[in-house]
């Protein structure tokens, strides 16, 4: 694969606080990429070094073949999208965007052909005079697009672009910068606390803990194969539970569960709410129902299986009955819809 | 593991990068610095030596001869006792004012908020000549008191007059400090603890009288300083038993040599920081704001129609009395004579074209003094406030420290500072001596007046997100481009708004003033109104330049308000 960006062991802290350890991914040309994490993961402040705002304490970054670790943000030519837009409310729209293209040499008539074209794949040619003030929200997401693309940047980095838009406007949103980034081939790299929005928009994830990547894969990989707890947890709704493995079958939590592999030992297995299914009292292991919460298309319980709490996902029928709170059910799970944690 | 390996290559980070800041903006803080120190810390320092020293060695004998004078004796609790009841009376206009503007809705609220602030455009020396024609033992009040029920008050005799002219041009302060506290209040607060029961009374003292607190205290302890620090109101009334004018008679009289003069400049440091420190120790931790999102003041009442009527004489009467020194200041600027009577026995315009013809130069004066201290002021201040939120350059909050405590330095005490470390030094080409260098009066103005533009430029550059530069730099702008085409135009306003408060407040400064002006022709205007005043026959071009300064400073402060408002609103508009 052709480099894009790659991040080699950085680590970078504030005096003694790392907020960044040994931190290695590689970003390929063209790709579309996400740093996936809750608040305080260090996923900003990775985007942030590769930006050019602060320098890694220890490692390199590369974009391309060009190490850019020592370079100030200012000669690195990769374009931020920051979270506040961070649109100058002194110039109009226009000048916003025209104000990375001054510098580089180019004639007044080149730079107006820029700028409108960059305004137009945003779809704000109408809006060119007005000021960021006279602007919605999402139409200033679309100028702070425009300004960072139309310096034909090596990356795009984006920090939470969508944050600051209500939640329609963000399904939107993210669809067209994903249809926006194909059809420039541009390397992207996109920074969300929001799993769903990195699901939507990323060709591969990078999630984010403590400072330290958890795991690297594309959005299914990810979901299906989650490499730790955190991972698991964090991606979606997973049922945890601790026991052992002896001869590939795995005991824990009051389930016995048969063909699961895997070395022998004590283990940790993942099974999705959808994965389990509910039956008659007698079929598969035996458990109570605690909590029901109908939550539309599905039908979310929680059950009790001894001491282990069981989140069940079912797909809701037109006047299906449900399984009332109190009541015993049978519980069974697909060994192949389980996966084990290291 | 990663802290060892953090903390060395920390270690080995070059020693800008490791603060984040350029050699350049290491270098202006640095002159920054070296500006304060010359110009503010060497001259106290020289004051505090001065007075601690006998014969070159250390000494308490000068503060045993100040205790052992019954007249400074005297004059120390008179300042003492003066700026109290400044305090005391200022509190007793604007705490009614504040408490009817907050609560209650009436025709004419808005007329108070403008007016009130009025006061404050004319310096309390302009005022106070006019005052005693008004309220004076021979004023208009007391001609009409004692026609009418045969007794007079006695507003303006001794001490009583500093403490009603300081009073009326000082309550602002507390006006405006306790008005922003009440405003903050959220109505929330005073709803949930009705909801809980409480009213009336428990209502007051226990909820909105604590909230309101900071405010109060932080107009007091102003108005206390200032009352305590000013020099040319008690000058101009004839009441030389107190500090400040005892410390300019010592110096001007028996000269620059005399300790006494530096005794009383400690003495009243000593007290503006007892006072600015006391006031900050009462709002430790205090610091409320409580309005959340949505939230605006209390919930204000309408009032019944007796209500109204109380209100609103209470606050015509008020302003009639706030108003009275720019009534009668305009008067005496076109009255031929006026002199134990009600009203002038005819009025001229003379007095402007005398002022026309003689004073000229003054006002050309100020416009250029005023006109480069604010210069000098927003230069300081912005650099200052780069440095501090930009970078984490060592010693970079004492110099912002510094800068901010000139507030609480008496001009009068700067003044005799710069006398006395530049005197001996002579300019180059005419011999003459720097203390008296015209240049001189820019660099005391500039100094008092830093705060302000520094105040300024620090909430212009707070409300400007870092995200804005950083958006040009990965835009490919070096960080010279993102100061001038990003930083410097984004702040324009705040720095305009910090200028013309600086220019303002210069313009009517005189104690520093009457210390450093050498000869007459290179006085400014605030000189010539307290030379002019000193005469009888002077009072009518005093008062006509008294007028001039008024218009100049309310257009000022006008400006800078509009701009104040142009930017919140622009800012209000701001992306997010």
């Amino acid at each position: 694969m052709t480099r894009g960006v790659t991040i080699d062991r950085v680590s970078f802290g504030y005096g003694a606080t790392a907020v960044l350890d040994d931190v290695s991914l590689d970003v390929a040309r063209g790709e579309f990429f996400a740093f996936l994490g809750p608040s305080g993961s260090g996923k900003t402040t990775l985007l942030r070094l590769v930006a050019g705002f602060g320098k890694p304490g220890n490692g390199r970054i590369l974009i391309g073949e060009r190490d850019v670790t020592g370079l100030p943000p200012w000669s690195r030519n990769v374009g931020m999208v920051f979270q506040s837009y961070a649109l100058w409310p002194h110039m109009t729209v226009a000048k916003n965007v025209a104000f990375g293209l001054e510098r580089r040499r180019m004639s007044r008539a080149e730079i107006n052909r820029k700028v409108a074209a960059a305004l137009e794949l945003v779809g704000l040619t109408a809006y060119a005079s007005r000021r960021p003030s006279q602007l919605s929200g999402g139409q200033q997401q679309r100028v702070a697009l425009a300004r960072t693309i139309v310096i034909e940047p090596e990356v795009l980095l984006l920090d939470e672009p969508l944050s600051n838009l209500d939640a329609k406007l963000r399904v939107e949103m993210r669809s067209e910068l994903k249809l926006l980034q194909r059809k420039l081939g541009i390397t992207a790299i996109y920074v969300t606390h929001d799993q769903e929005e990195a699901n939507a928009v990323a060709d591969r994830i990078a999630v984010l803990d403590q400072g330290r990547i958890q795991q690297i894969g594309a959005p299914t990989a990810l979901y299906d194969h989650p490499a730790n707890r955190f991972v698991a947890t964090f991606l979606g709704t997973a049922n945890l539970i601790e026991g052992r493995i002896v001869n590939g079958n795995f005991s824990g939590g009051g389930l016995v569960l048969g063909g699961i592999g895997g070395p022998d030992g004590p283990a940790c297995i993942s099974i999705r709410p959808q994965d389990v299914t509910l039956g008659t009292p007698g079929l598969g292991a035996a458990a109570t129902v605690e909590v029901y919460e109908f939550l539309g298309g599905v039908v979310r319980y929680q059950l009790r299986m001894g001491e282990q709490r069981l989140v069940v996902d079912m797909a809701h029928r037109r006047d299906q009955q449900a399984h009332a709170v109190g009541s015993a059910v049978g519980v069974s799970v697909d060994p192949q819809q389980i996966a084990v944690l290291r | 593991m990663t802290e060892a390996v953090l903390t060395t290559s920390n270690a080995r980070a070059p020693f800008f990068a490791r603060y984040n800041a350029s050699p350049i903006q290491a270098l202006a803080l640095a002159a920054v610095a070296l500006f304060l120190i010359a110009f503010l810390i060497v001259p106290l320092v020289r004051v505090i030596l001065v007075a601690f020293t006998d014969e070159g060695r250390f000494s308490l004998v000068h503060f045993g001869d100040f205790l052992r004078t019954s007249l400074l004796r005297d004059a120390f609790w008179n300042s003492i006792y003066v700026a109290s009841m400044t305090v005391v009376v200022a509190s007793l206009i604007a705490v009614p004012l504040a408490t009817i503007l907050a609560r209650f809705r009436f025709p004419g609220a808005a007329l108070i908020h403008t007016l009130g602030v009025v006061p404050l455009v004319m310096p309390p020396f302009v005022g106070a000549v006019a005052m005693q024609l008004i309220f004076g033992r021979n004023g208009s009040i007391n001609l009409l008191l004692n026609d009418w029920f045969g007794f007079r008050i006695p507003f303006m005799e001794g001490l009583n007059g500093v403490i009603f002219v300081e009073a009326l041009h000082y309550f602002p302060f507390i006006l405006l400090n306790l008005s922003a506290s009440l405003s903050n209040i959220d109505s929330a607060m005073e709803e949930s603890a009705q909801n809980l029961g409480a009213r009336g009374f428990t209502l007051f003292s226990r909820i909105v009288f604590p909230l309101a607190m900071p405010g109060y205290v932080a107009g007091a302890a102003l108005v206390f300083v200032k009352v305590f620090d000013d020099l040319a109101t008690p000058l101009l009334l004839n009441v030389t038993s107190m500090l400040a004018p005892q410390a300019y008679l010592k110096i001007t009289t028996v000269g620059v040599a005399d300790p006494m003069g530096y005794v009383i400049s400690v003495i009243m440091i000593v007290c503006s920081l007892g006072a600015m420190l006391l006031s900050a120790l009462v709002l430790r931790g205090r610091d409320f704001s409580t309005t959340q999102r949505g939230g605006g003041g209390l919930s204000r009442r309408r009032l019944g129609r007796l209500g109204n009527a109380l209100a609103i004489a209470f606050v015509v009467v008020t302003l009639l009395i706030v108003l009275s020194p720019h009534i009668g200041i305009f008067l005496l600027s076109i009255a031929t004579v006026w002199s134990f009577a009600m009203l002038p026995d005819a009025y001229t315009l003379q007095h402007y074209v005398t002022v026309y013809r003689e004073a000229a130069p003054m006002i050309g004066n100020t416009m250029l003094y005023c006109g480069l201290a604010g210069l000098i002021d927003i230069v300081l201040g912005a650099t200052l406030a780069y440095v501090v939120l930009r970078t984490r350059l060592p010693g970079r909050r004492l110099v912002e420290q510094v800068a901010m405590s000139a507030v609480a330095i008496p001009g009068l005490v700067l003044g005799i500072g710069l006398l006395r470390t530049y005197y001996d030094v002579k300019l180059p080409i005419s011999g003459e001596s720097l203390a008296t260098f015209w240049f001189m009066l820019v660099i005391a103005y500039a100094v008092r007046r830093l705060p302000y533009a520094l105040s300024a430029a620090t909430a212009a550059l707070q409300q400007l997100h870092v995200s804005l530069e950083e958006a040009a730099e990965s835009l490919g702008a070096g960080k010279l481009r993102v100061l001038s085409r990003i930083v410097v135009p984004l702040m324009t306003g705040g720095l305009l708004a910090g200028f013309v408060t600086s220019f303002a407040t210069a313009a009517v400064e005189l104690s520093a003033t009457l210390l450093l002006v050498a000869r007459a022709p290179d006085a400014p205007l605030s000189y010539g109104i307290y030379v002019y005043m000193q005469s009888a026959a002077g009072r009518g071009p005093g008062a006509a330049l008294g007028v001039i300064a008024v218009v100049v400073v309310s257009i000022a402060t006008y400006a800078a308000y509009k701009i104040a408002e142009r930017e919140r609103g622009l800012k209000s508009r701001e992306v997010f």
